[in-house]
């Protein structure tokens, strides 16, 4: 066996520039891949935390007649005395943080330019609002209290130019079916760096979002983020009963659950075609190998090497161009990786509806799909070799001894 | 004891539609020992007739028979078998793996026939001195002179120990001196350990070596003289 491996890397030493090319191809196909599940995993895992973080929650708590599409404020749809609900939610173990929000949808003006925007009431005190909190770009963030300031994302205050300090005209929807209209005064502006989420979406205290759209003390939803995303499942099932609905992130984010079953499918239709491309290399190579070392294997069979051997011999060959090809890819693909999941990509606005995309995309690379990537391109590498490994066996010695027909 | 019987053997080789008879009916007995040379015109089918010989190919009718085994009707893996064990190959072009040294050259049969390692060494470096090579023994073929390169292939034919070598024209590509210290040394390992040789030739220096010629012409054996002729004449 030794000797096998000793005879496969003088073989491939012989033309040492076309060794190193094959190896690298695969190593470029295998750091391919890499990056390629690296941004895909990042991708789908950012734009879910984005969302859970920003605007599902892992869980939240609705009245049963509650359309989150439809954005009713009527009072029978929206969750009464809600801090009581609040309350009792947080006191779980299990729950990180609770809080009521109230959405509801509206225009923002200024001078002639207007968006449809979501007005979001919150609790201005709760640790909910950490993301926001934290992408202040300008201003502050208000107080309970505040009955004339907003706040309004990065994107959608670009769109009306307007700043911390200026004046925005706000049509809100009522409970009654009504509109109310009022001039807030920007008290700052946020940036949580989803131009998705912040092209839209303005924040208001709860207790002035409730005065403008006569939704006395109820709210839309309860939002919460749990301690740990995996215990869902049981809270939501312990939560379960006659009087709400719950919402688990999953069923929020069906639409992102989905995209990312359908991205998988795409991959590894894309994984198939670089590991073609890679395979193909490595026959090239061989096929390449046993026409230049016809008469060789002439000699072994003469010597009285069987098929089986001669096949050997070649998948000797492939499986060291394979093990340097995988760690030419490992550390070429690891370095690619690194740079995504440290820098990432800048992707500006995805502008897909339902999903919040942060404006670069990190990858997350993780080690089940190093490890089953890695494996993956071995044994293609390995059956690439299957095809010359054949014909070099099935020489006949007479031919062979000959240097070929 | 017959090592080689070869009876009423033919060879057909054919070329799209055109046929070739190379064997037209061959009859050949071979002795244990024997030190024989094939000689004819090219074309008169003594490479053909040495394949057959030596397994690397099957007749088209008739039977060869090795150590009184026939041999025509084995598989690919049995005429493998075959060669590993019985029959050494000394061929025109040296035919060394050029990516192995002289002393792994000699080595490869042994190993392919499951040989442990320190009887392997044992054999190499023996053989290494039996063809007066030891000091080349890490040499690559493309350091060592044509002469020297058909030595280690010699060395390599005897590795397992056959009963049959089979060379074909040995001294083709040799000077005059290379040639004669190639063909000094078969006779001498031919004497020593009794292995039989055959070889197919057409230079006269080599032949004057034989101590019997068989002479092919158009496929068939049209003499076969048991003369003996002093080496180096």
């Amino acid at each position: 066996m030794i000797q096998l491996f000793k005879i496969a890397y003088r073989d491939l030493g012989r033309n040492r520039r076309r060794s190193f090319f094959s190896a690298l191809a695969l190593g470029m196909g295998l750091s391919l891949l890499l990056l390629m599940a690296g941004v895909l995993t990042g991708e789908m895992r950012g734009s879910m935390e984005t969302t859970i973080l920003l605007q599902s929650g892992h869980l939240q708590v609705r009245a049963l007649s509650y359309d989150e599409d439809k954005t009713s404020l009527a009072w029978d749809d929206l969750i009464a005395n809600p801090d009581q609900v609040t309350a009792q939610l947080a006191s779980l173990p299990q729950v990180l943080v609770a809080t009521p929000r109230l959405f509801a949808t509206g225009i923002a003006a200024e001078g002639d330019e207007s968006v449809g925007v979501r007005v979001i009431g919150i609790d201005p005190t709760s640790e909910a609002n950490r993301p926001y909190r934290l992408g202040m770009v300008s201003g502050n963030f208000f107080a309970a209290d505040d009955r004339e300031g907003v706040l309004l994302g990065q994107t959608l205050a670009e769109k009306l130019n307007l700043k911390t300090g200026d004046e925005v005209y706000l049509l809100v929807n009522t409970a009654g079916g009504d509109i109310a209209e009022q001039l807030f005064t920007i008290r700052g502006i946020y940036s949580t760096r989803t131009p998705g989420f912040d092209g839209s979406s303005i924040f208001m205290p709860l207790d002035k979002a409730q005065a403008i759209t006569q939704t006395n003390n109820h709210a839309s939803t309860i939002f919460i983020l749990l301690k740990e995303r995996e215990q869902t499942a049981s809270v939501a099932a312990a939560l379960q009963g006659n009087d709400y609905q719950i919402e688990t992130w999953e069923q929020t984010n069906e639409l992102i659950l989905q995209t990312e079953q359908m991205a998988n499918a795409y991959i590894y239709v894309l994984y198939l075609i670089v590991l073609a491309i890679t395979a193909t290399v490595i026959v090239n190579t061989l096929v390449m190998a046993v026409y230049e070392r016809t008469r060789e294997i002439g000699i072994y069979a003469a010597m009285g090497m069987k098929g089986w051997r001669i096949m050997a011999m070649f998948f000797a060959e492939s499986l060291l161009l394979a093990l340097g090809g995988l760690v030419i890819g490992l550390i070429l693909g690891g370095l690619m990786t690194l740079y995504a999941t440290y820098v990432g990509f800048y992707i500006g606005d995805m502008g897909i509806t339902g999903m919040l995309f942060g404006e670069r995309i990190y990858a997350y690379l993780t080690m089940k799909d190093v490890i089953s990537l890695s494996i993956t391109t071995f044994i293609v590498s390995l059956l690439a070799a299957l095809y010359p490994a054949v014909l070099a066996a099935q020489l006949e010695p007479v031919e062979a001894l000959r240097g070929g027909k | 004891m017959e090592v080689v019987k070869v009876e009423n053997v033919t060879r057909v080789f054919k070329i799209g539609k055109v046929e070739t008879n190379a064997l037209r009916g061959v009859n050949l007995s071979i002795e244990n020992g024997e030190f024989t040379a094939l000689v004819g015109p090219s074309g008169s089918g003594k490479t053909t007739l040495l394949q057959l010989l030596g397994c690397l190919d099957q007749p088209t009718s008739g039977k060869v028979f090795i150590n009184s085994k026939e041999v025509s009707q084995l598989n690919r893996n049995q005429r493998a078998d075959m060669r590993r064990g019985t029959i050494g190959f000394i061929f025109q072009f040296f035919a060394l793996i050029p990516t192995l040294t002289a002393y792994e050259n000699i080595e490869m049969p042994l190993l392919l026939a499951g040989q442990g390692a320190a009887p392997r060494r044992e054999r190499v470096l023996e053989l290494l001195k039996a063809v007066d090579l030891p000091d080349r023994a890490h040499h690559r073929p493309d350091q060592l002179s044509g002469g020297e390169q058909q030595r280690v292939a010699i060395a390599r034919a005897l590795a397992t120990s056959p009963t049959l070598i089979l060379a074909d024209e040995p001294t083709a590509n040799l000077d005059t001196p290379n040639g004669k210290q190639v063909m000094d040394i078969m006779t001498r390992l031919n004497q020593e350990t009794g292995v039989t040789f055959v070889f197919a030739t057409h230079d006269p220096r080599v032949i004057s070596y034989a101590r019997r010629i068989v002479t092919l012409q158009d496929g068939c054996v049209v003499e076969d003289s048991e003369e003996k002729v002093a080496a180096g004449v």
